[in-house]
């Protein structure tokens, strides 16, 4: 990628940029997407795997402190990726708790601050949306013998199409966050390079198009991987619909 | 629910293939803590692939200012350092945190403005006069306002002009890395203090160009530090000791000095032999 | 089975600081019970006090005599909405089966059984919330049914119903009970009340001002408010 030079700064050459990018399947930009890739969606997994059952279990389960969690929940949405990045930086220093593990400037590191940045995310927006099934369904369910438990994971499985917009608001937030993974992946090259982190030390080195092509590839990587998920959802939800 | 379990299958082998990658630096792998300027520059991507075909010794290369670089070091998050503020450094080794200081290679720093050079600092031989020019003419002045290794010369600078901009209009403390600092310089037609290599990297220079240099206040002395092994009983010394070698050795010092940005020469190596 | 009588002893409802439910009330084996009584008068708060989706804030509800919870009879309740999972109208019937640990051979064949009975055989793989009003109250039945339940509450069934609709369901409701199920039911429509009743609850204000026999109420109520809501008048004020 060094070999495109900065020309003119204007969006139109940063679109052609882009297209030549994506056209001649760049090594070096096929080698940040995917990492970029396999860091968010690692990141995604963990926070559904525990942003799902988390809001689900807010709605259904009655506690003391429910509505402080859920306070907590929203508040905990806004977290600056900085800030989280800091303290799993520090967390994982070899002069932190967690030094032994050597996972710092690794990705692993990165899918660590990005889980933690949208499992808030990904918990408090499935909250909202099993609440709203769950005002429905309350009565019917435990009319017909339903345990809290069997009640969480109905409402979970018939609201999987809406929870999928709940998965993938935590994606876009993952895929498009630079501060947390440069605190914690420190930007290194065929290692922990990934899209944004480029774009920003792009930018730092001036070459405005370039980094202006990196933003729309990054753009239309959502959108790739929003639709992928919207189809699946769908597809899954008319072939399975009959559980 | 075979398609779903088949995927989320699929991401835990990839999550185990990441986390083994990483643990698998049981291979040679050393981490530098480098400033901006070396790694955006291009230098240590014109100089490792030389040094791991020698060696087999893998080099990741974590980009910082000085100050963060040095902390880096300090926490034990990097097996070696190069970067270029001799005070910090040698305090960095008297606490015990570096094992010794080598003196690498030099550059240079350079006051770059717009064109029409407003205040008139063309050609001036000393920093300081440069500095008093920016200050009586009130044109703007964009400083890094970061700590590092660059912002620590120019406040210097600053002292010895007996000048002290940092609540006037006209200066404007950033708190920025080198390349948002020369952005902004170029979009908002400052001047600004840089190392000769960054603004030889950096492609969005559009009116600006290097409106003074030469004056020996702006030498730039870069060094290699390992990370003591008895402060951090897991940096791998051997390996590092094979990187410094190879840095301070003939093979090293002659890639640094082959090392060009647009046919002109970057880093002047200055190894000291004596180790 | 001898699963009845549920007793309501002394057993009082209360929400935001108001007392909806007041009420002494036995529901024996036998004929359909119809709770009848004006809009607010606390008759879906009775059935689900009954069912035990709502918990009396005094008082008990006791089934045979002992107290509700591990003892209680199978029971399904039918709402006024019916609240369709989104799923298949056959997902739909499965459901309760499968909570309750049925095989799945079993729970398929008695499904289908069902459907049948409801006439929803052709939209067994239709998705529930596609059905018709009508459709869906009739597979809410069926749900249901397909538990085999002893005691069947049904909170204003056809109250959304268009008059074929109605008949479809009023049919089933008869043939629910005859399968051997008690019914319990509410309903504001006289004439279902009528045609379903064997015996009448009637409440008013949140308390039972009367219980007897369908016909002992319609011919000859005891008390005003029973002859006044018979007769067509809106019954002002509390009590």
């Amino acid at each position: 990628m060094a070999g495109t030079e900065d020309t003119a700064n204007n969006f139109l050459d940063a679109l052609l940029l882009a297209l030549d990018l994506i056209t001649e399947f760049n090594a070096g930009l096929i080698e940040i997407v995917s990492l970029s890739l396999s860091v968010s969606l690692s990141a995604v997994l963990i926070a559904a795997s525990i942003g799902l059952p988390l809001g689900a279990a807010l709605t259904v389960y009655n506690f003391r402190g429910r509505q402080i969690s859920i306070v907590l929940l929203n508040a905990l949405m806004g977290l600056p990726p900085v800030f989280i990045g800091l303290t799993v930086y520090l967390l994982l220093s070899r002069s932190g708790p967690l030094g032994a593990l050597d996972l710092l400037f690794t990705p692993t590191a990165m899918i660590i601050a990005q889980a933690i940045l949208i499992t808030p995310i990904v918990a408090a927006l499935s909250r909202q949306t099993c609440q709203a099934l769950y005002e429905i369904y309350e009565e019917q369910l435990r009319s017909l013998g339903a345990t809290p438990l069997n009640i969480m994971l109905t409402i979970l499985w018939d609201a999987r199409i809406s929870l999928v917009t709940a998965i993938m608001a935590g994606f876009g937030r993952a895929i498009a966050e630079v501060g947390a993974v440069f605190i914690v992946g420190g930007n290194i090259e065929h290692f922990t390079r990934v899209m944004t982190t480029t774009i920003a030390l792009e930018t730092s080195r001036g070459n405005l198009a370039l980094a202006m092509a990196l933003g729309i590839i990054l753009v239309l990587l959502s959108i790739v991987v929003n639709g992928v998920a919207s189809v699946t959802a769908d597809s899954v939800s008319r072939s399975r619909a009959n559980r | 629910m075979g398609t779903i379990l088949s995927t989320v299958i699929n991401r835990l082998i990839l999550i185990a293939a990441i986390i083994c990658s990483t643990s698998a630096s049981a291979e040679k792998v050393i981490k530098l803590a480098s400033t901006t300027s070396t790694e955006n520059s291009g230098l240590f991507k014109f100089l490792l692939p030389k040094f791991e075909k020698a060696t087999k010794i893998k080099v990741r290369v974590i980009a910082a200012g000085t100050g963060q670089a040095i902390r880096i070091g300090r926490n034990g998050d990097a097996d070696v350092l190069v970067v270029h503020h001799p005070p910090s450094e040698e305090s960095f080794v008297a606490e015990g945190f570096g094992l010794k200081r080598h003196k690498l290679m030099y550059n240079d720093l350079v006051i770059v403005g717009p064109k029409t050079d407003s205040a008139k600092i063309r050609g001036v031989e000393e920093a300081t006069i440069a500095f008093s020019k920016i200050a009586s003419s009130m044109q703007l002045f964009a400083s890094r306002g970061d700590d590092s290794g660059t912002h620590l010369v120019e406040k210097e600078i600053w002292k010895k002009a007996r000048l002290s901009p940092q609540r006037t209009r006209w200066y404007l403390s950033l708190g920025a890395g080198m390349g948002s600092t020369l952005n902004i310089a170029v979009a908002m037609d400052t001047y600004a203090l840089t190392d000769r290599a960054s603004w030889a990297a950096f492609r969005n220079k559009k009116n600006h160009t290097i409106l003074m240099e030469g004056d020996k206040t702006l030498f730039n002395q870069y060094s290699v530090i390992p990370v003591n092994k008895k402060k951090h009983g897991h940096v791998k010394y051997d390996l590092v000791k094979k990187f410094t070698n190879w840095l301070l050795s003939n093979d090293g010092q002659n890639a640094i000095r082959d090392f060009r940005i647009d046919g002109k020469q970057m880093f002047f190596p200055n190894a000291n032999r004596e180790q | 089975m001898n699963k009845l009588p549920l007793t309501l002893k002394n057993v009082t409802y209360h929400s935001g600081g108001k007392q909806l439910l007041k009420c002494n009330a036995t529901i024996s084996e036998g004929l359909n019970t119809v709770i009848l009584g004006p809009n607010g008068a606390g008759k879906s708060i009775f059935l689900r006090v009954c069912h035990g989706l709502l918990k009396p804030t005094e008082g008990q509800v006791e089934w045979t005599g002992k107290e509700q919870d591990a003892n209680n009879p199978n029971q399904a309740m039918v709402f006024e909405k019916p609240i369709m999972l989104q799923r298949t109208a056959e997902a739909n019937l499965a459901y309760g089966l499968k909570l309750r640990g049925a095989k799945r051979d079993v729970i398929k064949q008695r499904v289908l059984q069902i459907l049948r009975r409801v006439g929803l055989t052709e939209a067994a793989k239709q998705l529930a919330t596609s059905l018709s009003a009508g459709e869906q109250q009739r597979l809410a039945l069926a749900r249901a049914w397909v538990l085999e339940p002893d005691v069947l509450f049904l909170d204003e069934p056809t109250a959304n119903l268009d008059p074929g609709s109605t008949a479809e369901v009023e049919i089933i409701i008869q043939e629910i009970r005859k399968s051997g199920t008690k019914i319990v039911m509410t309903t504001h429509d006289l004439g279902q009340a009528k045609r379903l009743g064997g015996d009448i609850i009637f409440l008013y204000g949140g308390i039972l001002k009367e219980h007897s026999s369908a016909e002992k109420f319609f011919d000859s109520p005891k008390t005003i408010e029973a002859r006044a809501f018979l007769n067509g008048e809106i019954l002002w004020g509390q009590y």
